[in-house]
């Protein structure tokens, strides 16, 4: 796949993206705003709690990629971890949403070589984590998962995930360098 | 690697009786150390050296301690971490 981020000589900051890549990258972004934003919000909530970012009720998510994504501030208080989940979900919710809008803006005003300003390249580490966050957790990624796929068979799905999963890490670890230079 | 925050025996810094909450960092299989060094220097505006030390603590520990003081504080911290992706906790310090 494509080199990762690179540093030119003017400070801007070069993705060079196939129309595949390219691709790939936007379809995630709608698939983190799509798994962010809540299904089954209701219409008639309070607008009042909207305006101060506090959820009347929210409930711990089952899902492990939900988890991850939002995961408990406190280890051992239930009550809480639930109070803090309706002072804050709402905001995390909408960081990772920004994040991932800013990537795909970026992207639909470029072709094969995207400009990153320095402004937006906090979102863009912030959504490739988020993504690789969820791969990960979606395909339960420890340690030693990289030896273990080494016994999977060829066409087993895991493996193309964990092809687009290495590809966004290798994106991120691109970036990052830049940022910590 | 990961660790299940359940169990929290110890408190790894020395922590001022007046900040008595703390925030927890856990490692995770996902967290590139790079990104975790990153976000320490960018959220706490910790120097590079002592970014990278906690993010070892992390990586090696399992956990760090990254910043201590109200609960408030605390909460702001560990949401902030959460914005970054990272997984932390918030516990008083005992």
């Amino acid at each position: 796949m494509s080199t990762g981020f690179t540093l030119e000589s003017n400070g801007r900051i070069i993705l060079r993206l196939d129309e595949v890549e390219r691709m790939m990258l936007l379809s995630l972004c709608d698939q983190i705003v799509t798994l962010v934003t809540p299904k089954d919000r209701d219409p008639d909530a309070d607008p009042l709690f909207a305006l101060v970012g506090i959820e009347p009720s929210v409930e711990r998510p089952e899902d492990d990629v939900m988890l991850r994504l939002f995961p408990d501030a406190y280890s051992d208080d239930e009550t809480a971890a639930s109070d803090f989940r309706r002072f804050t979900e709402r905001d995390l919710r909408q960081t990772k949403t920004t994040h991932a809008q800013t990537v795909q803006e970026t992207l639909q005003r470029s072709g094969e070589k995207v400009v990153l300003g320095l402004a937006v390249a906090p979102s863009w580490l912030g959504f490739l984590n988020d993504v690789r966050l969820a791969l990960g957790a979606r395909m339960g990624i420890d340690d030693d998962f990289h030896d273990a796929a080494v016994e999977l068979a060829e066409d087993d799905p895991l493996l193309a995930m964990l092809d687009v999963y290495d590809w966004l890490t290798y994106l991120q670890e691109s970036l990052v360098q830049i940022m910590l230079a | 690697m990961s660790i299940a925050p359940a169990e929290i025996s110890q408190v790894v810094e020395q922590v001022d009786p007046d900040r008595p909450w703390i925030t927890m960092v856990w490692n995770d299989p996902v967290n590139l150390m790079s990104y975790v060094t990153y976000v320490f220097m960018t959220y706490f505006e910790y120097d590079k050296t002592h970014a990278e030390s906690l993010m070892m603590d992390v990586h090696e520990k399992g956990r760090a301690v990254v910043s201590n003081g109200t609960r408030e504080e605390m909460e702001r911290d560990v949401a902030a971490m959460h914005g970054y992706g990272l997984w932390a906790t918030l516990q008083k310090d005992d």
